[in-house]
């Protein structure tokens, strides 16, 4: 399939018609103006002070974005130990904690029973998992508002059987923004633990049975631990997204749930601190990199445990 | 719980033992989750009444009412043009990027691809207030021109990838054919390369087109005052006063999106 690649000695000799690296250059310049050059930028105006009116920077060195996370000033201009922004950061890594959980216990079951339809249907529903993918994010975490709301078809439908004498407030609440991350971010939990179900050997689970194993310890045995890179890699693919969720806490939290993102988001808007909305987007570079290679070193684990890494689940 | 309970297998065939009790139903759940709040936005967006989520009855209002609306209009434009140019230039840059991926030394292709994986990684924040102030830095004005430079990044990753798994299942024999019987490098692309690549090119451009239309974040904040696309303008009304006409835009939107990832999926499916 990859004659190309597999073939780099004789490259040199056998390059007739297929172009040359070059032709990737003006990818990768672009990619570097438009992709690395923001980067570059969010981490020199981390280091910058504060512009006069709000918008820009002024071009002075300065610690006091970093320092601005965790010690608040006081009017007097004394410094004190300001927890505020800690705590949305420790807020949002519990939501998208519960988030990756919740996406688990739910994609579990429907990836192994994917796993297990006949081969013309499992690309069917493949597809089906990931059309919600295409769709606006906007448009999904808007959806959640019709869901929830005081009116919308819970509430109705809880009330119209009398469990309910008056609506739940659920919109506006964790509890929503949380619905809102699993709702958007369940296919990239069920896809890769598909991947890996889809490879594993089902008279692997026969033999079980053979031997006298119960449905249980087949499936907690024997099925679960051979799609753990799936499992690991689902857990990459929903925490880190989760992580910056910007829309899901503005929408369906009300103001009462933000997320690193939307602190972020208010620097750049009503509040005008560019060098601290910098210093937090750092904040979560620098995270999402650490989670990434934290996740390496267990893709490499489970793949010495399992024969196949996370990696393939992954593509 | 224990292990010690009766074996499973009893009769029947293979097939049956590879099912768990209630994965089926909670798998149906799952679509039923993924679905229906989808399925309540199109549903009330053909309701009368102001308030969206109280049936009063049916009615096609919404759509002629948002449809004739100049700022929606606009707004639409703007998405599109954006949209068409991200999707064009994107397009053009994978294919290279593509071709040039397979000829490259292994230093220089772990650092392209370090860069293509980028915008899928760096959350969608981050890279939104970071172009805005790159273009706020070197003096880029603010609108659809500057959302356009920014979408054409992250949709090249997305125009890249069937583009490139289309590319990799060339067998490079069909070149040397080509070049022994005398065609030079421009003749082979043009009639031998990009038309094995199509269906891969057309795929990327489907993909690109859609993540650029549905982009919320980035187009927010590179907007500017005229710059409004779709999915902001969508934001903005949620914000101020949700009525069924939210849900009429949206209902376009989504079928636009769904149409044509179908197409896209259908021009990829292997072929048996």
């Amino acid at each position: 399939m990859t004659t190309q690649e597999k073939a780099p000695k004789s490259v040199e000799a056998r390059t007739a018609g297929q172009g040359s690296w070059w032709v990737g250059i003006p990818g990768i310049a672009y990619l570097v103006a438009l992709v690395l050059g923001p980067m570059i930028i969010i981490v020199i105006y981390s280091f910058l002070s504060r512009a006069k009116f709000g918008v820009g920077v002024k071009w002075s060195f300065s610690f006091t974005p970093y320092l601005d996370l965790v010690f608040g000033e006081s009017l007097a201009g004394g410094r004190s130990f300001d927890p505020t922004y800690l705590e949305i950061i420790a807020n949002s890594f519990w939501y998208s904690l519960i988030t990756s959980a919740a996406c688990l216990v739910l994609s579990i079951p429907i990836a192994i029973w994917m796993a297990t339809r006949p081969e013309h249907r499992r690309t069917a529903l493949v597809f089906l998992v990931t059309i919600p993918f295409w769709t606006s994010l906007l448009i999904r975490t808007y959806s959640f508002i019709i869901i929830l709301n005081d009116n919308g078809p819970i509430n109705g439908t809880l009330q119209f059987l009398h469990v309910i004498q008056s609506p739940i407030g659920m919109l506006y609440t964790p509890f929503a923004t949380v619905m809102g991350l699993v709702y958007t971010f369940l296919p990239f939990m069920i896809l890769p633990i598909y991947a890996s179900a889809e490879r594993f050997d089902f008279r692997l689970a026969e033999a079980a049975y053979d031997l006298g194993a119960n449905r249980w310890t087949v499936l907690t045995r024997i099925v679960l631990p051979s799609v753990k890179p799936g499992i690991v890699a689902g857990m990459l693919l929903v925490f880190i997204p989760a992580l910056g969720s910007f829309l899901a806490p503005e929408l369906l939290g009300g103001g009462k749930t933000s997320m690193i993102a939307n602190v972020i988001a208010a620097q750049f808007g009503a509040s005008r601190n560019w060098p601290f909305g910098a210093a937090l987007s750092v904040l979560l570079l620098v995270i999402t990199m650490l989670i990434l290679v934290g996740f390496a070193v267990v893709a490499r684990r489970t793949a010495k445990a399992s024969g196949s890494s996370s990696w393939d689940s992954l593509l | 719980m224990s292990a010690r309970t009766k074996p499973v297998r009893v009769k029947g065939t293979g097939e049956a033992l590879r099912d768990f009790p209630t994965f089926k139903v909670i798998s149906y759940l799952v679509f039923a989750f993924l679905y229906l709040p989808l399925v309540f936005v199109v549903a009330y967006s053909f309701n009368s009444n102001r308030v969206v989520t109280v049936w009063k009855g049916f009615t096609f209002d919404w759509y002629i009412n948002v449809l004739t609306n100049h700022d929606i209009q606009r707004a639409l434009t703007n998405s599109l043009r954006v949209a068409l140019v991200a999707t064009v230039v994107s397009v053009i840059i994978a294919t290279g990027l593509a071709i040039g991926l397979l000829r490259m030394h292994r230093a220089g292709r772990t650092f392209a691809w370090a860069l293509i994986g980028a915008p899928l990684i760096i959350p969608e924040i981050v890279f939104a207030i970071g172009t805005l102030a790159l273009f706020v830095q070197v003096k880029v004005p603010l609108g659809i021109n500057a959302i356009t430079l920014a979408h054409i990044a992250f949709c090249i990753p997305f125009a890249l990838l069937p583009i490139r798994a289309r590319l990799r299942g060339v067998d490079i024999a069909v070149y040397e054919a080509a070049a022994d019987l005398g065609a030079n490098e421009w003749v082979i692309f043009r009639r031998i390369t990009l038309p094995l690549l199509m269906p891969g090119v057309v795929a990327g451009a489907l993909l690109a087109f859609i993540i650029s239309l549905d982009d919320f974040i980035v187009s927010f904040f590179l907007a500017g005052p005229g710059g409004t696309t779709l999915p902001v303008y969508i934001f903005g009304m949620i914000r101020n006063a949700i009525t069924p006409g939210v849900n009429a835009l949206s209902t376009m939107l989504l079928a636009v999106s769904i149409i044509i990832v179908t197409v896209s999926y259908l021009l990829t499916r292997k072929k048996r």
